[in-house]
């Protein structure tokens, strides 16, 4: 598997007596679009958990890129090229939409030990490059994303990895509470994703979702993978058969 | 136009602002023009700094997400530290340096234990309330300890500026003031201190250190707390360690007052110095237009209710001024 970008090889996690992954190998390939299906407690969450940095694996191995890494954090994560979009939507309301493409990766115009100056400019700039570049009209990157649209935001929060070059963007139930419209928009983004380069992961209850923007469909239940071919060779019904 | 309006309702601190210049005006109008008059602003302006400087840690903290009943505690034991350093030989720096470092080390226990033990700071605060208050009189044995007669004053208390109109507290608050500000809105710690207060789980995915950020909000607020107790001691002469007994509540009001929100995430220093003066202003004010003075406390309670009340208006009405997206 010389083009996957992330693979992972005998991956376990247990929560305080769950045994929540059961030895999950996969092969993420650079610049598919993935859909990562299954029930609750499949072990999905676990399994994203570990590749954002959220939580740590028992045992196992994760390589990047063909070299073996160790995520602890999120910003570990970050580093590699992974980026994550919750389901809870990873932006804080009360601020811009400026503001939240850069949080925690500000630029400064000068810093001592990582504490610096806003370089504003820089962020105004390319903020509306970044929203410009996923497609996304807003009226100004000033406007606090507590009142954009939940189909804006995960815009927004797509933008934001775009603009950061993430090599792979996961995406975690990105069409819950959505309209028909806006998930629409956010379909179109994972399939854009593709044009860029990135591959994408797309966590979905909705079968429908994922085969209209995935090439490729994993199915997870109990913890292990019970599935996993071309969209072209399966069937929503096939999928809904494993689980 | 209709954005800039849109723009200037948003304004956490406009809801106090308002209140505040009515109030001026209707003290001026009702004392008779004394109000405004420059030995009573001297009078405010010489005790508004002690208050202020708590207002600004405990507003800085609240936009963190978190909360600190100690502060009027801590404001006590600081300066009694001093005090005893002092009564014993100690040079008034290295005093002053370990009743900092004292005032530090209780905002570190208070966020450490609000995060280690995932408790509310509610609680942890409260309890700090009490055994900073208990450690003010146990250090003291009961009697307030002479200070020294050469003080550096002229660093703290002095009259100073056009008039005398200042004491040197006045700046020291105005320059922790401008700092304090400029780290909110703009250094990335203050973006960090936003996003943690504003909304957790999202700060923490994007990799912001926001425990690191809350301790240091904690550790912030106590110093600053400490700090100001020095400065009121200073003003009287002697360290009384029931100094700052309802201080927390006060500052918690004029944080709100001045927009802060008790959830976190949406505030300003420049709010929480609004509050302050309104609070001074109405203790002030109510003497000068022959009110009983003993509803001031009716007055502050009214006003953070109101306050508060009018900001959410504001917003809801901001909220409702639809610009294309």
């Amino acid at each position: 598997m010389g083009d996957a970008i992330i693979s992972v090889r005998d991956l376990h996690k247990w929560y305080s007596g769950v045994h929540a992954l059961k030895g999950v190998s996969l092969d993420f390939k650079r610049g598919e679009a993935l859909g990562l299906v299954g029930d609750n407690g499949a072990g999905k969450s676990t399994l994203i958990n570990i590749l954002s940095g959220v939580h740590r694996a028992d045992s196992g191995e994760i390589k990047v890129e063909g070299r073996e890494v160790s995520i602890a954090t999120p910003r570990d994560a970050m580093d590699l090229g992974i980026e994550t979009i919750y389901q809870y939507n990873s932006m804080v309301p009360t601020m811009s939409i400026a503001r939240n493409l850069f949080i925690g990766r500000e630029p400064t115009r000068f810093s001592v030990l990582g504490v610096g100056i806003l370089d504003q400019k820089k962020m105004a700039e390319e903020s509306i490059r970044a929203i410009a570049n996923v497609d996304l009209h807003l009226r100004s990157p000033d406007a606090l994303v507590g009142e954009l649209s939940g189909g804006q935001r995960q815009g927004v929060a797509i933008a934001r990895a775009m603009h950061f070059k993430s090599k792979v963007m996961i995406l975690d139930e990105p069409t819950n509470h959505l309209s028909v419209k806006e998930t629409n928009k956010v379909i179109g983004f994972v399939r854009g994703l593709k044009e860029q380069g990135v591959t994408g992961v797309f966590i979905s209850h909705n079968m429908h979702h994922v085969f209209d923007c995935c090439d490729r469909i994993v199915a997870m239940a109990r913890g292990e993978v019970v599935l996993d071919k071309r969209v072209a060779d399966t069937s929503i019904d096939e999928v809904h058969s494993v689980l | 136009m209709k954005r800039l309006f849109k723009t200037y309702l948003e304004k956490p601190e406009l809801a106090g602002l308002i209140l505040l210049v009515l109030l001026i005006v209707l003290f001026q109008v009702r004392s008779h023009g004394v109000f405004l008059n420059a030995d009573n602003l001297r009078g405010i302006l010489g005790i508004l700094p002690e208050a202020g400087l708590v207002a600004i840690g405990v507003t800085i903290l609240m936009i963190s997400g978190e909360f600190d009943l100690s502060v009027g505690s801590v404001f006590a034991l600081m300066p009694m530290t001093m005090a005893v350093l002092m009564v014993h030989g100690a040079p008034f720096p290295l005093a002053l340096l370990a009743g900092l470092l004292v005032c530090a080390a209780i905002g570190f226990i208070n966020g450490y234990v609000t995060i280690r033990f995932a408790i509310p700071s509610f609680i942890t605060t409260l309890g700090m309330l009490f055994m900073a208050r208990s450690l003010t009189v146990v250090v003291s044995g009961g009697f307030p300890p002479l200070l020294p007669i050469d003080l550096p004053n002229w660093l703290f208390t002095s009259f100073v500026g056009p008039g005398n109109m200042f004491r040197m507290s006045f700046l020291w608050f105005a320059a922790v003031a401008l700092l304090t500000s400029l780290m909110l809105s703009r250094t990335n710690f203050g973006n960090w201190i936003k996003a943690t207060g504003g909304f957790l789980p999202a700060a923490a995915s994007m990799g912001i250190p926001t425990a690191r950020v809350k301790i240091v909000c904690f550790m912030l607020c106590s110093v600053l707390s400490g700090f100001a107790g020095m400065l009121q001691v200073l003003r009287l002469g002697s360290p009384l360690p029931s100094i700052g007994e309802g201080l927390e509540l006060q500052a918690v009001a004029a944080a709100v007052i001045g927009g802060a929100s008790l959830t976190g995430g949406i505030g300003t220093v420049m709010g929480g110095i609004i509050g302050t003066t309104l609070i001074r202003v109405i203790d002030n004010g109510l003497v000068l237009s022959h009110v009983d003075a003993n509803w001031f406390k009716f007055a502050i309670g009214f006003l953070t209710i109101f306050a508060v009340v009018a900001n959410a208006w504001m917003r809801k009405r901001a909220k409702a001024i639809k610009m294309e997206a």
